[in-house]
C-alpha cells in the first residue's frame, strides 16, 4: 500500500508548490517600503514649474501617489478609473511624472483626462529610486502619518480598486 | 567652367562636411562611454563588480551590470554617484536593498525567510539520502528471509541446468 501512496503523496506535495509557485507573478516584487515612511521629495509641478510640492505637505490626510508617465502604455489602461476614483472625491490621487518631458505630458492630460490633484515632475527618475519604482505604473497608498501602506505594482484595475484600494483608503481615513 | 562643373563643385561641398559630421557623430558617443571609465578606472571596476550581483528587477534574469534596460542604467548611476561620494559598497547595498527589497540581490542574505532556500538542496539531499537507505535495508531483510530451496526445487533446477548442459555439448 505505502508503495503506491508514498509516490502519490511526493506527487501531490510537488504539485501543491508548484501551484503556489506559478500562481505567482514575478513581477510584483514585494516592496521593502511597506509600512515605512514615504521617502521625502521636493519638486516642480507639472503645471507650474514655479511652485514646489512636498511630500510633508500631504501630512495629515490619507494620499494616494501615482507613477505614470507619457510613454506608458498601461498607465492609459489605469487612467479611466483614476480619473473616476478622482471625480468621486474618495481621494486626492497625487502624481509623480516619471522621467518624461513637461510638453507631451501636458498634451497626454489635456487628451486623457486630469486626475491629479496636483502632479510633480521627476525627469531623471531619481525620486523614483527612492520610492523603489522599476515598473511604471505604479501606485503607493499614503496614510496621514505619511507611512507607505501599499503599493500597487502595474496598473490598477477595477479589482484591485474594489478589493484592495478603496477598502484601506476608507480604514486609514478612519484612523485618526 | 562650364554648368556641369559648377554643380559638381557645388555637391562636393557639401558631402564632405557631411561626411565628416557622419564619422563625427558616433566617435563623440564612444568617447563619452569611454571617458568615464578612463576618468576613474577603479571605480568604473567596483562598479561592475557590484552591478554584477544585483537583479535587473524590469529584466529579472539579468544583472545590473549585463543589462541595458532604462531601469539599469538609472542604477548604474545611482551607483556611480554614490561611488564618487565616497560611500562603500555595503552602503550602497543596503541603499538598494532598503528601496528594492532582498529581491535585486543575487547572492541572497541567510535570514529566516530564506532558511528554505538555502537549506532546500540540503533537505532533499537528506531524504534522498534516507530514501536510498532505506530501501537498501529492505532489500537485505528481503535476501535474509530467502528459504533454502525444498528438495523438489533443488531437483528441478538442477534437471534444467543439465538440461542446458546437453545442449552446450
Amino acid at each position: 500500500m505505502t508503495r503506491y501512496l508514498l509516490p502519490l503523496v511526493v506527487f501531490l506535495i510537488m504539485v501543491g508548490f508548484l501551484f503556489a509557485g506559478l500562481g505567482l507573478n514575478p513581477r510584483q516584487v514585494p516592496s521593502p517600503l511597506i509600512d515605512k515612511p514615504a521617502p521625502v521629495f521636493q519638486l516642480q509641478q507639472l503645471h507650474d514649474p514655479e511652485k514646489i510640492l512636498s511630500s510633508e505637505d500631504n501630512i495629515g490626510k490619507v494620499w494616494l501617489l501615482n507613477v505614470w508617465a507619457s510613454w506608458c502604455v498601461a498607465c492609459r489602461d489605469e487612467h479611466p478609473l483614476l480619473v473616476q476614483l478622482a471625480n468621486a472625491g474618495i481621494v486626492p490621487v497625487y502624481g509623480l511624472n516619471y522621467k518624461d518631458e513637461r510638453g507631451t505630458a501636458l498634451q497626454w492630460l489635456k487628451q486623457y483626462g486630469d486626475p491629479y490633484a496636483v502632479s510633480v515632475v521627476d525627469p531623471e527618475g531619481r525620486v523614483g529610486i527612492n520610492y523603489g519604482v522599476y515598473g511604471v505604473p505604479e501606485t503607493y497608498i499614503i496614510d496621514k502619518q505619511g507611512i507607505i501602506r501599499h503599493k500597487q505594482i502595474g496598473p490598477v484595475t477595477v479589482k484591485s480598486m474594489e478589493e484592495t484600494i478603496l477598502p484601506l483608503v476608507k480604514e486609514l481615513q478612519s484612523q485618526s | 567652367m562650364n554648368r556641369q562643373n559648377i554643380y559638381y563643385m557645388l555637391r562636393l561641398k557639401w558631402v564632405m562636411p557631411l561626411l565628416f559630421v557622419v564619422f563625427l557623430l558616433p566617435s563623440s558617443g564612444w568617447a563619452q562611454e569611454a571617458r568615464s571609465v578612463a576618468e576613474d578606472p577603479e571605480a568604473e571596476e567596483r562598479l561592475i563588480a557590484l552591478t554584477e550581483d544585483l537583479r535587473c528587477l524590469v529584466c529579472q534574469n539579468e544583472t545590473i551590470a549585463e543589462s541595458r534596460a532604462d531601469f539599469s542604467n538609472d542604477m548604474r548611476r545611482e551607483i556611480r554617484e554614490q561611488i564618487q561620494a565616497n560611500k562603500t559598497d555595503s552602503e550602497i547595498i543596503e541603499f538598494l536593498v532598503e528601496r528594492y527589497g532582498d529581491f535585486v540581490l543575487y547572492d541572497p542574505p541567510f535570514k529566516p525567510t530564506t532558511f528554505l532556500l538555502w537549506f532546500g538542496p540540503l533537505i532533499l539531499f537528506l531524504l534522498g539520502l534516507g530514501t536510498l537507505i532505506f530501501y537498501l535495508r529492505q532489500r537485505r531483510t528481503l535476501v535474509e528471509e530467502e528459504k533454502p530451496l525444498t528438495e523438489a526445487e533443488r531437483k528441478q533446477a538442477e534437471a534444467l541446468l543439465n538440461e542446458n548442459k546437453g545442449n552446450d555439448a
